[in-house]
């Protein structure tokens, strides 16, 4: 017989009085938001000096339930909000949780401006293909001929493949993997919160309820099983070649681990050097 | 660690940012525009001289998060921009209104709307700076009209976001902005500064906004295990989001209601030769400097005209505005845009005064000769 547990094993890191949680049955957000917390108790960092700034959107709520400072910021914005709170108080590390339409669409500048800079930030981005918050509209990411609600005759705009636009900006971690691969999702958020610099970790999640109902998808372990069937894990794989086709194979892995000076060190140094003349 | 203190001559935009620095800010994201990019370039220069950071930004919108971040990291904060900027960071000075931010935002206005004058003064941002967020709220704006009042009022608009917990608007002009003046700078130790409350309770018992008697809220950092949450949504004491109107009411009631309590504390005005004034002239920022030379002509003609200059625009002097008009004969308000803060006039004088307004449609100053000219037919 199954019995129900008093108590979450994360819930020292949960806003427990603010459960139950508005994410619909089947979405991918409650187990990525689990993840992010393993990863981070992984990663051995101190809870107390580590922050999340949301943006807006379903994945915007997560700075909510996390029991750490947390900021739920304005749309596209978690970005240059989380790069005062880093540039200003250096000892924290700060972690942006938001969605594919916030990061990529409406914040997609600083998303590109913060990479380019290599600002020493992690962005968790989850990706559910389009505005689940709104009702599901046509997002950056959504796959072309893929219907939502305003693109009711499919979409016909080419997407963004969020791995390659990191990596063409500058990111110095970049790795994919969806909502089904919990424990290399975990591993890459530990590696992401110890990679010193910009660093950018897509978590594919399904949203059951809108896209996936337009989408002749309508169940979370429909998804579930899709991610299963059809994920490619290929590390390294070339970030150019990894964007994503309506039912069509969703390559995973660590694409870009790379070594480069961040925002911080190159004015550290410049200003040294500036005395030392 | 280098402050300056002595006699300058420098131009406001330069006296702006060296206020900020002796206001003990150490944290500058802006991006450049005409008349305030000087404030910029200064910041880039000077704040690595005191321990700060300054950072430019891909944009104004960008801008405005990174100092609420910083001031989120416990760092004094400002930008400072001019009329397109200021229409871009409008959505997160609301932000900083419902998060309770303490930080500075400088507009060096110039003469719109879209591009317009990009290099040459006005005043026609007055109301955005009262309502350009959306939804409902208060604020406080100074009005600066020289290089040493830029100076003074940025160090004013620092202690007054520290104290009320809010984004201060300083809105200058691109008259004052570029205008070089001797500026006197006060050793640091007479400078009196104001630093925001800190929580007295241990973690498990902040709420973060739960105000005291001033109605502000003491306010936790980032990385000191409060492990708070703060929201752009309507919230409660513990900053969780309640969606409900009582919710609203309670929260809206205290954002406006902090400064409406205190506003004895915030409003400054400056008066000359009010006793026996039959018209008085209303005005702010370079506009007050003109209209004070006006006034003064005015009085050499035997006309009893006085002075009342805002140095505080918002919150608005209501109860002076209300008394004045009780026994004056007639407001003149000059100002460069097409009536702005004439209309917070002629609503508190309520029809027991005459408000005439003197509009200007920017891209230069009042002639003093036109303000003398209201002046005097509004004593007739």
């Amino acid at each position: 017989m199954i019995q129900a547990m008093e108590r979450h094993p994360m819930d020292a890191y949960l806003r427990t009085d603010r459960l139950p949680h508005i994410w619909c049955p089947g979405c991918g957000l409650g187990t990525i938001v689990h993840c992010f917390l393993i990863g981070l108790l992984k990663s051995g960092l101190n809870p107390d000096k580590v922050a999340v700034v949301s943006g807006i959107g379903c994945t915007g709520r997560a700075a909510g339930y996390i029991k750490l400072d947390s900021f739920h910021t304005t749309h596209g914005r978690a970005i240059p909000f989380a790069t005062g709170l880093k540039l200003a108080n250096p000892d924290l590390k700060v972690v942006v949780i938001s969605g594919d339409g916030d990061i990529v669409s409406i914040g997609g500048n600083h998303f590109i401006h913060a990479a380019r800079r290599n600002i020493d930030l992690t962005v968790l981005c989850v990706n559910n293909f389009n505005y689940g918050m709104t009702g599901g509209q046509l997002g950056p990411t959504t796959p072309l001929t893929a219907r939502t609600t305003t693109s009711p005759y499919g979409n016909y705009e080419q997407p963004f493949n969020i791995p390659y636009l990191a990596a063409a900006s500058g990111a110095v971690y970049v790795a994919r993997w969806t909502a089904y691969h919990v424990t290399r999702l975990q591993k890459a958020i530990t590696e992401a919160l110890l990679k010193k610099g910009f660093s950018l970790v897509e978590a594919i999640s399904p949203c059951p309820t809108v896209y996936g109902r337009l989408n002749r998808m309508p169940t979370g372990l429909e998804h579930m099983k899709y991610y299963k069937d059809n994920s490619l894990i290929k590390e390294g794989a070339d970030p150019r070649e990894v964007d994503i086709k309506l039912n069509g194979q969703i390559v995973c892995g660590k694409f870009v681990d790379i070594e480069r000076p961040t925002f911080t060190d190159l004015r550290n140094e410049t200003l040294r050097q500036h005395k030392d003349k | 660690m280098r402050q300056l203190a002595g006699e300058f001559f420098m131009n406001g935009d330069i006296a702006c940012a060296e206020g900020a620095i002796s206001a003990g800010c150490r944290f500058f994201a802006g991006y450049p525009i005409t008349p305030a990019t000087e404030i910029a370039e200064r910041m880039a220069e000077r704040l690595p001289e005191v321990g700060g950071l300054f950072i430019q930004m891909e944009d104004e919108l960008a801008s405005m998060n990174a100092i609420l971040g910083a001031s989120w990291g416990g760092v004094k904060s400002m930008t400072a921009t001019s009329g397109p900027g200021f229409s871009l960071m409008m959505e997160n000075f609301g932000l900083g209104i419902m998060l309770e931010t303490p930080c500075v935002l400088a507009n060096v206005q110039r003469a719109g709307p879209s591009t317009g004058l990009p290099t040459l003064v006005a005043q026609g941002d007055m109301m955005q700076a009262r309502w350009g967020a959306h939804g409902c709220y208060s604020v406080i704006a100074l009005s600066p009209g020289s290089p040493q009042e830029m100076y003074d009022y940025t160090i004013k608009a620092f202690n007054l976001s520290e104290k009320y917990r809010l984004p201060v608007l300083l809105m200058a002009d691109a008259a004052v902005g570029h205008m070089s003046e001797k500026v006197v700078i006060p050793p640091p130790d007479d400078i009196k500064l104001f630093s925001r409350r800190k929580p007295t309770v241990p973690p498990e018992k902040y709420l973060p906004y739960q105000p005291g008697a001033d109605l502000v809220p003491p306010m936790a950092i980032a990385g000191e295990g409060y492990r708070f949450h703060v929201t752009g949504l309507t919230h409660d004491e513990r900053g969780y989001p309640v969606m409900t109107a009582e919710a609203q009411d309670k929260l809206i009631r205290r954002l406006v209601g902090k400064i409406e309590q205190n506003q004895d504390d915030i409003i400054e005005i400056e008066s000359d030769w009010l006793d026996d004034a039959e018209v008085v002239v209303c005005a702010y920022g370079i506009s007050a400097r003109i209209a004070k030379f006006a006034v003064e002509r005015a009085r050499e003609e035997g006309i009893k005209a006085g002075m009342l200059k805002l140095v505080t625009v918002w919150p608005f002097p209501e109860q002076t505005i209300r008394q004045l008009a009780k026994k004056i004969k007639a407001f003149v308000v000059p100002e460069i845009n097409c009536g702005q803060i004439s209309l917070e006039v002629e609503r508190c004088a309520g029809g027991a005064a005459a408000t005439v307004l003197v509009p200007h449609m920017g891209g230069g100053v009042h002639r003093p000769e036109t303000i003398v000219e209201a002046i005097r037919k509004a004593a007739r």
